[in-house]
């Protein structure tokens, strides 16, 4: 299959990515529009000797890839806004219990049921705050079918590399849209596996990262030599309860620190044009088709737009901000919500740099129009 | 492996109250683990949150200690992911049957190769004895102070009617027959229940009159009644009462067992029923 191009939908594609990434574990409950990832999972694990569950709801759907996980199987769930919002409680498991997981939010218009088919891109900031406590959290977002599939690898790479879940954010638009992509069948040495622990089994700490130049403890499967205990309440370094402040704020500022420390590792943008851009777009998932068919409108008039692509939501790509509010003089953020990514990018500018939002929450795709005429403003 | 070796005994002593059934229920488990041969390797405990929930704090097992209600779930991904692993789920009322029944009707009707413990003492325990969804009907907690106006669940009926192949209940005073029926329900193949009647003299016996452990085990003893003579009874004369014993021990294909015949329709190319 490796170097031929598919013609499929994006869900399509996260389907196959996640099957090449060596996920052989799904759970969910469907919900539009996620659930052809469903339907594809379900063919197709069990062909490659994996399992596919439909859960009573979401608190299952998560709740099972978690011990899926934590029994040693790459495991990933899809699910779109109402059933993210039923997941956060166990979101918070998975980042506590420190179990690689991959959770797929085909975004839709909201809140509650909302439109059921219709788009949007108003889960960003439940992404990075949904479930309680102090935490960090990875989050992705697609805004192609090629980027579905690669994303998707990236997205259990990361997970298995940091201990931790990794979100997808995806759209309806880039989930329904069909597209050609090319599958490119990572090899064994372009995926990563937790790191497992080696040693004494009457040893292993299944939370002590204090011996790790990486920061992130080894995990071990289920049923092998290594007995451990995965545990969502506040524990110390073998997973054992306790309330000591000490040990809470080392395990409460580890799970921020070990993917805040790492951005540089984790943060990807992709940039467009930009070398000689004095306006940037900064947009993400299907928003960012619109902003480039703006940016190229912009060029044909002369004004030198450029466009950076979010591909990490979160950890948020502070330090490309910063330096893209040097370069420019104006800076868009198209995106389908009131603003949740720029307020981010706010934040990070000098108050007299105009940060414009283009924004939509009518389920439809924000045009190029649209933005173009936010750069125009910018440029005036 | 001596049943000692599967008790953290250097954590100990345990949380519970005086009096609290939960200490002969963990007995009675790592018993069990014994008789079985288990290993901590191959055993994994998933607990859910409550008093009973803190039993894996005990344990020298595995073990995956999530979210309250949600033990079932977790164990479901456990169990399928390794089906080598035991894999047994110890869950309150509150957690098994209240927050959790989607999931306990789910994971019995799908028949998950498990068992699964519920210590039924009638109340949220941990969280100061509010009613639960098995607190008998006019008791008193500490959110029905004028009486309790639902009726309960009977939580051995629940199982059987989702499809659990294996369903027994009894009691926390009753250490031999609580072994039996965990050595029987470990070795189905399926989802077994085993509810043990169990006293929290601090919360529920405290509100209800029964100051004390031994007149908690009273009162469960006055209810119970086999369920050999229950059978014969005419069902006006088993209200209020406890039936107690082995209800259900059939022989039913786990989800398992079955997927493994998906896996292989799947790689014949072979789809339809
Ligand atoms: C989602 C959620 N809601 C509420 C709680 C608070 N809580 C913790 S334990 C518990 C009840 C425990 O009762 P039960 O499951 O019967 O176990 P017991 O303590 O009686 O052994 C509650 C309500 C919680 N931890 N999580
Ligand atoms: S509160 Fe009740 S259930 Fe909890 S330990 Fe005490 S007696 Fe046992």
């Amino acid at each position: 299959m490796a170097g031929k191009t598919i013609f499929a939908m994006g869900n399509e594609a996260i389907t196959e990515g996640a099957l090449a990434a060596g996920a052989r574990f799904y759970a969910g409950y469907p919900i539009t529009p996620s659930s052809e990832i469903a339907e594809l999972s379900s063919r197709r694990l069990p062909e490659l000797g994996g399992i596919y569950i439909q859960m009573e709801d979401e608190l299952a759907s998560i709740a099972a890839i978690i011990g899926a996980s934590a029994a040693g199987v790459k495991a990933y769930t899809a699910t779109s806004g109402p059933g993210f919002s039923l997941m956060q409680e166990n979101l918070g498991v998975a980042i506590m219990g420190e179990v690689p997981c991959v959770i797929i939010n085909v975004m839709r218009s909201g809140p509650s049921t909302g439109l059921a088919t219709k788009p949007a891109q108003g889960d960003v900031m439940q992404a990075r705050w949904g479930t309680h406590g102090d935490h960090a959290i990875i989050a992705l977002s697609p805004s192609s079918v090629q980027e579905c599939y690669d994303f998707t690898i990236l997205a259990f790479n990361l997970a298995e590399k940091y201990r931790t879940p990794v979100l997808l954010l995806s759209d309806e638009i880039v989930g329904h849209m069909r597209e050609g992509y090319l599958p490119s069948e990572p090899s064994a040495a372009q995926l990563i596996s937790r790191k497992e622990p080696q040693g004494d089994p009457a040893a292993y700490r299944l939370y002590d990262f204090s011996q790790e130049a990486d920061g992130i403890a080894p995990l071990a499967k289920y049923g092998g030599k290594y007995v451990y205990r995965i545990n969502g309440s506040g524990h110390d370094e073998i997973g054992a309860p306790t309330a000591n402040p000490a040990v809470t704020d080392r395990f409460v500022r580890h799970l921020s620190e070990k993917i805040e420390l790492n951005r540089a590792e984790i943060v990807q943008t992709r940039s467009f044009a930009m070398e000689d851009a004095d306006i940037a777009i900064v947009s993400y998932g299907c928003s960012v088709r619109s902003g480039k068919a703006a940016m190229m409108a912009a060029r044909e008039k002369g004004i030198r737009v450029g466009l950076l692509q979010l591909v990490t939501l979160w950890p948020f790509a502070e330090q490309e901000i910063l330096e893209l509010s040097r370069q420019v003089k104006g800076i868009v953020v198209p995106e389908m919500n009131l603003g949740q990514v720029r307020g981010e990018v706010q934040r990070l500018c000098p108050k007299d740099l105009p940060v414009i939002g283009v924004n939509r929450v009518d389920s439809l795709m924000i045009t190029s129009a649209e933005i173009l005429q936010a750069i125009l403003e910018v440029g005036r | 492996m001596n049943y000692l070796q599967y008790l953290k005994t250097e954590t100990f002593p345990l949380f519970w109250c005086g009096g609290c059934g939960n200490g002969v229920v963990l007995g009675s488990l790592v018993r069990t683990f014994e008789a079985l041969g288990y290993t901590k390797e191959d055993t994994v405990v998933v607990t859910g949150i409550g008093c009973w929930g803190k039993a894996d704090d005990y344990l020298t097992t595995n073990a995956f200690h999530g979210t309250h209600g949600r033990a079932l779930p977790f164990a479901t991904g456990i169990k399928l992911a390794n089906d080598a692993l035991h894999v047994v789920v110890l869950m309150g009322d509150g957690d098994g049957v209240t927050i959790g029944g989607n999931h306990f009707i789910h994971a019995a009707r799908r028949n998950i190769d498990l068992t699964a413990i519920v210590v039924n003492n009638y109340n949220y325990g941990m969280t100061g004895g509010q009613y639960s969804a098995t607190t008998p009907e006019n008791s008193v907690t500490s959110t029905s102070r004028y009486g309790h106006v639902e009726q309960e669940f009977d939580i051995c009926r629940l199982a059987e009617a989702a499809g659990a192949p294996f369903v027994a209940r009894t009691s926390s005073d009753d250490p031999l027959s609580l072994q039996r029926l965990m050595r029987e329900g470990m070795t189905k193949k399926g989802f077994a229940l085993i509810e043990v009647i169990s006293p929290c003299p601090t919360n529920f016996g405290r509100s209800n009159g029964m100051r004390t452990p031994v007149e908690m085990l009273q009162w469960t003893k006055e209810r119970s009644i086999s369920f050999a003579r229950a059978k014969e009874m005419p069902p006006a004369e088993l209200e209020g009462r406890v039936i107690m014993g082995k209800m259900v021990d059939l022989v039913r294909e786990d989800y398992y067992t079955k997927y493994l015949r998906v896996i292989q329709s799947a790689q014949a190319g072979k789809e339809g029923a």
